[in-house]
């Protein structure tokens, strides 16, 4: 018998404060992706309310608590992290999980959004971008999850093979906007 | 010389700098030009092409002579404006162009040789011999003319690349766009205000001019503070906006640290601004342009405005005796305020007849400056009037042949200027740039009044676009004088009159291409160089356009302009490709067990963006070849381990997941029984191969596709492409899950006995047969296996989630060293498919079919499929076509080479007689020999023939024998077994 | 240049694949003959002007959309999804 470790995708990262912002790796538990089938949007919405107490969330939009969250990831699809998907949605959406693909970080404090500005074309102002909306774009040259989940604080994903291209790629945005002062 | 109590800078901090090595001293606040003035020294540069002695001309960006070389090594910055550069303590500056000395210039001599250097000259005189162009002329020239030279070091500064994103961008903070940012932000428009100098305020910090009641500069420095105080404003110094693009984007170069020393790597010297704004107000002035008369471009020659301005605002006057050349009433302030200062003003020389003196001071009218002297610095002016010729010491003269409006971020989309008889100069053509207002002097609208006024109109106009209501803001008190001028472009007369300062293009050059019939502008401007290198003619336009016109005998308007194109002012190409040097080209992909490869020194290759080991090297290996002819025996005899994660894999689900497979794939996936894997092939729609693989039904309604790891995204795209606009209607849902696993190919014939000593299940022939997939488990880890094989043995392929990746891999490896086996890279992983006659994208490279890989029954008769069509024409089924074989050694030479042509035996090795090429070549252990695949004309036709092998590239030829592809047990009774 | 997504509203060009003319939209059927097919999978009448064409928004949601763009004034006049512009064919 073996028994397999796990590790995380920035495995060893200690959380990284430059200036006023700090980047850390997030645990988030469980993530599966549902891709409602045709024709299946209302059921699954109810069964999604029974089963998790969120709704389907709307284009761009996150549902949820810190918890357990529903995040729009795409066009007829969005993941449920922090909590196991309910296997009753198998029956009106594709489930497939997704709990190691990702690579999730949390980017928090004053400057977060101008560190963004360096990595991703997206219009993160606050009264645009408000806490609950998320978007898929690119990150530097990485597709990408940003999600604002606080007033100064995003939820950032990207392929878990590409966690040091994402830590690269962040400090240095961080140490321009940290030379600011 | 600073004079006593002039200027806004910080005269309490004192900054030293040098400048070819001589220290100098200056204040906070100085440019490289106001310090140097400030020290006397007027000579700063050397020309382009003829050497001479430049001075400064401008005060600002537009600056076409004192250009000089800041830093050294990797950080060294060539053609620095010394008007642009602020002064630090500890700044280096370096002169350009010049050999040994700025003072002593040797090449000087070209400008005593200048007679045979005019316009054209090259075009004319290096004509023969033809060979010497390159290898004589060229080089020569070059190292005459030319201005900084880069290092050709490695670049060791930061720049940085940013978004912003606004309502209302502003451009240019003079009192236009101040007023215009104001009334914006006030309205409540999220607004960018964005300059190029390092304080906003424009010309009010070069003028003695009031606004209501205050100094003009003191005026902008309290609206500047009450913009800054606004949430919804966003102050940009020292970001000069460069160029427009479509959908209201604009590309903007901030210079962070070109005026500091701070050069820690984390800093970034300069920030390549990506500005998005729904609407856009220009601002950005208007240039002075100079008069051109013979040798006007002595050091202590200036622009009159840019004399105002070192005045004004940094305190210096640039001469001890100023005298004035001018065609407008706007000059003579230039004398006023010198005199006010109580700087000495020799003349005023005004090319209008009917003119007054506005001050105290002498004005000759109806006069030209017809000659000047002084060989590094402005001695005298020969003045020429009714009265007769005079001669007047000076040591600065200050010209002006009038204002052009900055027109040129109109024209960025094509837009073309409209002549405006009034200013005898180019206005902007409204529209041209969609949801872009222009206000002010780049308007053609010059008085400090009428700029305040048109940025406050320009606001309501953006602000009411953006469906907001504009706030009324009264248009404050200030000069409204209006602009009294009659257009004078150059003095008649022998010797050179300089137009284009940075090319060194005179009066002559332009009329000698009129001559020659260089009378479009376009052509002009390519024959004598006028208007380009880094001023890109700012000072030099429409001086030049009005003489060809004159030259031609056309008006101005006909003559046209030449093309304006991005950037406005120079961007170092660091700055364009920001953040994508070095790790920041292209995310690199890991894979679970890169960790731990690397433990094992297996150096590593680049497999698309992801990182997969060459070889694992063990003690005593000298050639990676050991190491890989040692691998592929690892597979062949016990079991080896191969790190498969790279490979795409993407869920398919949903009650049409196999009607779509069958869509995909040349063959049928909807007989495909669940718990097992089929291999596929994918077509483009024009019939040529996509890509292949192996795809695992897991369930009546659920699969996981396998591309190759170079075409996932591809794929992926296609896929998509197809359930969104070929096929909607089908009920399947796709997913990428490439990053959820980690897969681990588990080969060889001793495979099965290493997994049955680590899953929680038992395997056997029965049950877990080739082609065999489903879900296993490690102590509880749910996993999926795949009975499949890469390389003809008894082989697998385990899955588990990615977070166990780098556990299982140590584990696996672990097993199969003490089984007389180990772990593989890439290069054995080659060689493997190549004796067993496996494709990669070596082979389906975009030009051949299925036919050609000698899959063409695979493409299924009892359904569509993409591709099927075009694949069935008839020249894609030529029997004579290059085909898919093997390859082996049969003469005395025993290399392959991939690349490699194919010829018959006596022919020619050129292209004529070309019959095909090897695309993949290993050197098998396993056979004792070198092994390829590749492509001949008639394929399985030709088996047994003899061919030459030519390697033009690396001189190898070898005579190879036509051989089936599949070398290594034929009838794949190993990997069944 | 910016694109208007749809589904995610306007993004920057860099999030988006290009693939070409609409036509792509209008796949003949097997038997429609060697003309239908050369043209729909060769020919482009490719004039200056209004264009209708196909782009992914594939760093975005991975919407396949038809995007209006006039390729001599750059002007941007919509997108919609292909899905939807396919599905109201059928």
């Amino acid at each position: 018998m073996v028994d397999l470790i796990a590790k995380t995708p920035m495995d060893g990262f200690v959380p990284l404060t430059l200036g006023n912002v700090t980047l850390s790796e997030m645990t988030a538990g469980p993530i599966t992706s549902v891709s409602p089938f045709n024709d299946t949007g209302k059921d699954l919405s109810a069964a999604l309310k029974a089963a998790h107490g969120m709704t389907v969330p709307a284009a761009n939009r996150s549902t949820g608590k810190a918890s357990a969250r529903a995040i729009w990831f795409g066009r007829e699809q969005f993941i449920l992290m922090g909590c196991e998907a309910d296997q009753g949605l198998e029956n009106y959406a594709a489930l497939t999980d997704q709990s190691d693909g990702w690579t999730i970080v949390e980017l928090k404090g004053a400057g977060a959004a101008d560190v963004l500005a360096r990595v991703t074309p997206l219009d993160l102002r606050s009264h645009v971008f408000k806490k609950g909306h998320t978007a898929r774009s690119d990150l530097m040259h990485m597709a990408s999850s940003i999600t604002r989940t606080g007033d100064n604080t995003f939820l950032i994903m990207v392929f878990r093979s590409m966690a040091g291209t994402l830590l690269h790629d962040l400090q240095r945005a961080m140490e321009g906007v940290a030379s600011r002062g | 010389m600073r004079v006593a109590g002039k200027g806004q800078i910080d005269q309490s901090t004192p900054i030293s700098f040098t400048f070819d090595g001589i220290q100098y001293r200056g204040f906070a606040g100085d440019t490289v030009a106001s310090a140097l003035l400030a020290n006397d020294i007027r000579l700063m540069a050397r020309s382009f092409k003829y050497h001479r002695p430049r001075g400064v001309l401008t005060a600002g960006s537009e600056e076409p002579n004192a250009l000089m070389t800041v830093g050294r090594d990797g950080a060294t910055d060539p053609n620095v404006r010394a008007t642009v550069q602020e002064i630090y303590e500890g700044l280096e500056l370096r002169s350009q162009n010049a050999w040994p000395s700025l003072e002593y210039d040797v090449m000087a001599v070209n400008d005593l040789a200048s007679p045979f250097l005019g316009a054209g000259f090259y075009y004319k005189t290096f004509m023969w011999p033809r060979a010497f162009w390159e290898r004589v002329y060229e080089p020569i020239i070059r190292r005459a003319a030319g201005l900084g030279a880069l290092s050709g070091k490695k670049q060791s500064d930061k720049y940085e690349r940013a978004y912003a994103h606004c309502d209302v961008l502003v451009i240019g903070a003079g009192p236009t766009g101040l007023m215009a940012a104001l009334r914006a932000a006030k309205s409540g428009a999220d607004v960018i205000l964005a300059d190029e100098d390092s304080v906003m305020g424009g010309r009010l910090n070069s003028e003695s001019f009031e606004v209501d009641g205050q100094a003009g500069a003191d005026w902008a420095a309290g609206i500047v503070a009450q913009l800054g105080e606004m949430n919804n404003v966003r102050l940009m110094t020292r970001t000069t906006v460069a160029g427009v693009y479509d959908q209201g984007t604009f590309g903007a170069l901030e210079r962070v640290n070109h005026h500091t020393s701070v050069r820690d790597g984390k800093a970034p010297l300069e920030t390549f601004w990506r500005i998005v704004a729904k609407q856009s107000i220009l601002a950005a002035g208007a240039i002075e342009r100079p008069i051109a008369f013979q040798n006007n471009d002595r050091p202590g020659i200036m622009t009159a405005g840019a004399v105002r301005s070192y005045l004004n605002r940094w305190g210096v006057a640039p001469g001890k005796a100023i005298t004035v050349f001018a065609n407008n009433d706007d000059a003579h302030r230039t004398a006023m305020d010198m005199q006010a200062a109580g700087v000495h003003v020799a003349a005023v020389i005004d090319s209008r007849s009917n003119v007054q003196a506005l001050g105290d001071y002498t004005l000759i009218k109806g006069a030209q400056v017809c000659g000047t002297t002084g060989r590094k610095g402005l001695e005298t002016i020969t003045v020429r009037s009714s009265a007769g010729t005079q001669s007047i010491s000076t040591d600065c003269l200050a010209m002006s042949g009038g204002w052009n409006p900055t027109v040129h971020l109109t024209c960025h989309m094509n837009g073309r200027p409209m002549w405006r008889e009034d200013i005898a100069s180019f206005v902007p053509t409204e529209g041209t740039i969609p949801n872009m207002t222009v206000a002010g002097a780049c308007n053609g609208d010059f008085s400090t009044h009428a700029c305040l006024g048109t940025g406050l109109e320009a606001a309501a106009k953006a602000v009411t676009a953006l469906g907001k209501t504009p706030v009324e803001i009264d248009t404050p008190q200030a000069e409204d004088t209006a602009y009294k001028m009659e257009p004078f472009w150059a003095v008649p007369g022998k010797g050179r009159a300089w137009v284009d300062f940075q090319n060194d293009v005179s009066v002559k050059d332009v009329k000698q291409a009129a001559v020659e019939n260089f009378r479009s502008v376009e052509h002009m401007k390519r024959y004598t160089t006028q208007g380009m290198a880094t001023d890109q003619g700012k000072n030099s336009n429409v001086t030049a356009l009005a003489l060809l016109a004159d030259a031609t005998g056309r008006g101005i308007p006909e003559t046209g302009t030449t093309t304006f194109r991005p950037p406005y002012s120079p961007i170092a190409m660091a700055a364009f490709g920001a953040g994508a040097e070095g790790k920041g080209f292209a995310p690199e992909r890991k894979t679970t067990s890169h960790v731990a490869t690397i433990e094992d020194g297996a150096p590593m290759m680049e497999a698309g963006l992801w990182y997969r080991p060459s070889y694992f090297p063990i003690k005593g290996e000298k050639t990676w070849r050991q190491s890989c002819d040692r691998e592929v025996g690892y597979v062949r005899n016990a079991v080896g381990v191969c790190d498969v994660s790279t490979l795409g894999k993407i869920d398919i689900q949903g009650p049409d997941a196999a009607e779509l497979l069958d869509f995909v794939y040349t063959n049928m996936f909807s007989s495909l029984k669940v718990g097992r894997v089929r291999y596929g092939l994918m077509l483009r729609e024009d019939g040529y191969v996509m890509d292949d693989g192996t795809t695992a039904r897991l369930s009546e309604t659920h699969f996981v596709m396998t591309t190759t790891t170079a075409a996932a995204g591809a794929v992926m795209r296609h896929l998509e492409f197809v359930t969104q606009v070929l096929r909607p209607e089908l009920d399947v849902r796709l997913m990428s899950v490439t990053e959820q696993w980690a897969q681990f190919a588990v080969a060889g014939p001793q495979s099965r006995e290493l997994l049955n000593g680590l899953l929680d299940q038992t395997l056997d022939n029965e049950t877990w047969p080739f082609m065999a997939c489903g879900d296993v488990s490690i102590s509880g880890v749910q996993g999926r296996l795949f009975r499949i094989s890469f390389s003809g043995e008894h082989a697998y392929e385990i899955a588990v989630p990615a977070r166990y990746g780098d556990s299982l891999f140590r584990t696996l490896t672990a097993k199969a060293t003490k089984m007389g086996g180990g772990s593989y890279g890439v290069e054995a992983l080659n060689v493997l498919r190549i004796e067993k006659g496996f494709i990669t994208h070596a082979e389906i490279h975009g030009r051949v079919t299925a036919f050609d890989i000698g899959m063409g029954r695979m493409i299924s008769a009892k359904k569509d499929c993409i591709g099927k069509t075009m694949a069935a024409r008839d020249g894609l089924l030529d029997e004579d076509r290059e085909r898919l074989m093997g390859f082996k050694p049969v003469g005395a030479v025993k290399q392959l080479t991939a690349g490699a042509h194919l010829y018959n035996e006596g022919d020619e090795a050129t292209a004529e007689f070309d019959n095909g090429y090897l695309t993949s070549v290993a050197f098998s252990p396993t056979l004792g020999h070198f092994m390829a695949l590749g492509f001949v004309r008639g394929g399985p036709e030709r088996l047994g023939d003899r061919l030459r092998m030519v390697d033009h590239m690396r001189q190898i030829e070898t005579i190879v024998e036509v051989c089936d592809p599949v070398v290594f047990d034929p009838k794949g009774e190993r990997t069944r077994g | 240049m910016r694109l208007p997504c749809p589904i995610c509203g306007e993004r920057d060009i860099r999030e988006f694949y290009y693939q070409g003319a609409d036509v792509a939209l209008n796949r003949p059927a097997p038997d429609a003959g060697d003309d239908a097919w050369q043209d729909y999978v060769y020919l482009r009448d490719n004039q200056p002007g209004e264009h209708r064409d196909l782009w992914q928004h594939e760093s975005g949601c991975g919407s396949w959309i038809v995007v209006s763009r006039n390729t001599v004034t750059h002007e941007v006049s919509g997108a919609k999804l292909a899905k939807e512009i396919k599905r109201a064919k059928a």
